[in-house]
C-alpha cells in the first residue's frame, strides 16, 4: 500500500490550484484576443478552440499556396447543390442584371452593389485549390474583388468582429473573423478561369476564401451583415452548418 | 540465449525517491505511472482517430496521388466500401448517412489530445532516459539471429520468458521505437498538410510530400500501418498472458513480482 505523504499533498493540491487558475487566466486572454470560436460549447469545443486559437496565432497572415497556370484543373467538380429557386430561376433567366449585393450591419454607409458595380471596383485574383471537406480537390483561378475593398466602400466600425453573409439558397449563411474578412485572398468572386463564374461554382458571386475548406465558401451571396454579435444570427453559433455539428472554423 | 543481455531487472531505478519509505528491496513499476497515463490517453485517442478518421473516409473512399483529385480525375485506387455522398461512384446502390460533422470534430480534437500526450511522453521520455535504458536495443539485440527468433517463437505461439515480463525484447524495441519516432510522426506531419490554414503558413508540409492528395493518401496508409500494429500489439499481449500483462499497464506492477517478494 502507499502511504500518501503530507508534503506530497500539499504539493499537488498546490499544483492542481495553480493549473486551474492558470486555465482561468489562458481563457481570459484567449477571449480578449479573439482565440475563442463562436461554437466553442459542447463536448467538442475544447477541440475547436484549440485549433482556432492556434491557427489565429500562427497564420493571421499567411497566405494559401498559390499555383501556377498550368496546375489549373482541367475539370473542376461543382459539387451537389438543391434545386434553384423561383427567385434565382429569375434572376438567371434575365442574366444576374438586377442580382444585388446588399452590405449593412455596423457599417458607415449601407450600400447595395450590382455585380456590374463589383466588377467596377479593383479585381485580384488567384489560382488556388478548393479542398472539400470530404477529401477531394481541385485547383483554379479565381477573380473577383476583395472582401476588404467592398469592406472599406461601406466604413466598417471599429467595434465590428466578425462579417456574415449570406445565400439566395434557403438556410445558407456563414461568417467570417475580420482576420478572414480583410485577408488579401478572401474575395467576392464573381469570375472563374477567365470566365464569368458558372452556376454551379456558385454564380453570379461566390464567398472564396482559399485558406477554409469548401463548405465556408457559400455559393450565392447576396447580403453582407458586419457584426459584434453572432449570437444575432440562428443559434449563436456562426454559421448554419455548425447547427449540424459542422464547424464554424474550417481552416483544417 | 542472446536476447537475455537487455533483460535485466530495473531494481535500483526507483531507489532515490523510495528510499524514505524503509523498503529497499521494493522494485521499480514495471511501467512509470506516466508511461501507463499516457498509454491509456493514446489508445482512447488512437480509437477515437480511428472511428472517425474511417467515417471521413467513406465521404470520399478515393485515393490520388499529386495535388488535386475529384469524381471527374482517374483515382489511384478506390476503397471496395459505399459512400456517404451521392456522387460518388461506388457500384453499391445506397448512400450511408452523413457523419462528417462529429466525425471532424472528434477527428480533431482527438488528435490535439494525442499529440500533447505524445509531446509529454516524449518529453519524459528522454528526460527520465526511459527510451535509452528501456527502448535502445543493444548490440547482441541487434544480431539477425536473436531478431528472428523473437519473429519464430510467437509464430509457433511460444510465449515470452519469464524475464520478458520485466523488459522488452530486441525486436519489441526497434517496433516501438519505430512506432514513435517513425510512424507517429508521420501520421501527425501528413495530417496537418491537410489542414488549409496550416499549409498556408508552413507550405513545404504539404509540398515535401507531393501535394495534398499524396498528403492524404500517406495518411490512410501510415494509419493502416498502425492499426497493423495495433493488431500485432495485442496479439503479443495476448501471448504473453493478457491479464498479467494489461494489469501491468494499468497497476505498474508485474504479475512475477509477487513470487520474488
Amino acid at each position: 500500500m502507499t502511504t500518501v505523504s503530507r508534503r506530497k499533498l500539499i504539493a499537488t493540491g498546490l499544483a492542481a490550484s495553480a493549473g486551474a487558475s492558470g486555465l482561468a487566466v489562458a481563457a481570459r486572454l484567449a477571449q480578449k484576443y479573439g482565440l475563442v470560436p463562436p461554437d466553442h460549447g459542447g463536448i467538442y469545443g475544447l477541440g475547436e478552440t484549440l485549433t482556432y486559437a492556434s491557427q489565429r496565432l500562427l497564420t493571421r497572415h499567411s497566405l494559401a499556396r498559390e499555383f501556377s497556370a498550368s496546375q489549373i484543373s482541367p475539370r473542376p467538380f461543382p459539387n451537389e447543390l438543391d434545386p434553384p429557386t423561383e427567385e434565382f430561376k429569375r434572376h438567371q433567366a434575365a442574366g444576374f442584371v438586377d442580382w444585388r449585393l446588399s452590405v449593412g450591419g455596423m457599417v458607415a454607409q449601407p450600400t447595395s452593389f450590382s455585380i456590374a458595380d463589383l466588377k467596377g471596383c479593383p479585381s485580384r485574383s488567384h489560382i488556388t485549390e478548393l479542398a472539400c471537406e470530404e477529401g477531394w480537390s481541385y485547383i483554379a483561378e479565381w477573380i473577383g474583388v476583395p472582401l476588404s475593398h467592398v469592406l472599406s466602400l461601406v466604413g466598417v466600425l471599429p467595434q465590428a468582429r466578425y462579417i456574415f453573409y449570406l445565400s439566395m439558397e434557403p438556410n445558407t449563411w456563414d461568417s467570417i473573423d475580420m482576420a478572414d474578412a480583410l485577408h488579401p485572398q478572401t474575395l467576392l468572386c464573381y469570375a472563374m478561369n477567365g470566365n464569368e463564374l458558372p452556376v454551379p461554382h456558385g454564380g453570379p458571386l461566390r464567398m472564396r476564401l482559399p485558406r477554409q475548406v469548401g463548405y465556408k465558401n457559400k455559393k450565392f451571396i447576396t447580403r453582407l451583415t458586419v457584426t459584434d454579435n453572432v449570437k444575432a444570427f440562428g443559434k449563436g453559433l456562426g454559421c448554419i452548418d455548425a447547427e449540424y455539428g459542422y464547424a464554424w472554423y474550417a481552416g483544417i | 540465449m542472446a536476447t537475455f543481455g537487455s533483460a535485466q531487472l530495473p531494481a535500483e531505478a526507483s531507489a532515490p525517491s523510495q528510499a524514505s519509505t524503509a523498503q529497499p528491496t521494493k522494485l521499480a513499476p514495471r511501467h512509470s505511472a506516466l508511461v501507463r497515463v499516457t498509454h491509456w490517453i493514446t489508445t482512447l485517442c488512437f480509437f477515437a482517430l480511428l472511428l472517425s478518421g474511417s467515417e471521413i473516409v467513406i465521404s470520399h473512399p478515393r485515393f490520388y496521388w499529386g495535388e488535386t483529385g475529384t469524381v471527374l480525375t482517374k483515382p489511384l485506387f478506390q476503397l471496395p466500401v459505399p459512400s456517404s455522398r451521392k456522387l460518388v461512384p461506388t457500384g453499391y446502390g445506397y448512400v450511408l448517412p452523413d457523419q462528417n460533422g462529429w466525425s471532424r470534430a472528434l477527428h480533431f480534437e482527438a488528435a490535439w489530445i494525442a499529440v500533447l500526450t505524445g509531446l509529454l511522453f516524449v518529453i519524459s521520455g528522454l528526460v527520465t532516459r526511459h527510451f535509452r535504458k528501456d527502448l535502445v536495443p543493444s548490440k547482441a539485440d541487434l544480431s539477425w539471429r536473436a531478431l528472428l527468433t523473437h519473429v519464430s517463437k510467437p509464430l509457433r505461439f511460444e510465449p515470452p520468458s519469464a524475464a520478458e515480463a520485466f523488459s522488452y525484447n530486441g525486436l519489441q524495441r526497434l517496433t516501438y521505437l519505430f512506432v514513435i519516432f517513425i510512424l507517429f510522426p508521420l501520421v501527425i506531419w501528413s495530417g496537418l498538410a491537410l489542414s488549409l490554414g496550416f499549409a498556408s503558413a508552413f507550405p513545404w508540409c504539404v509540398t515535401l510530400l507531393g501535394g495534398r492528395q499524396s498528403a492524404r493518401t500517406i495518411h490512410l496508409f501510415v494509419s493502416l500501418a498502425l492499426v497493423l500494429f495495433l493488431f500485432v500489439h495485442v496479439a503479443m499481449v495476448c501471448l504473453a498472458g493478457f491479464w498479467s500483462r494489461t494489469a501491468a499497464m494499468i497497476t505498474g506492477r508485474t504479475g512475477g513480482r509477487k513470487e520474488h517478494t
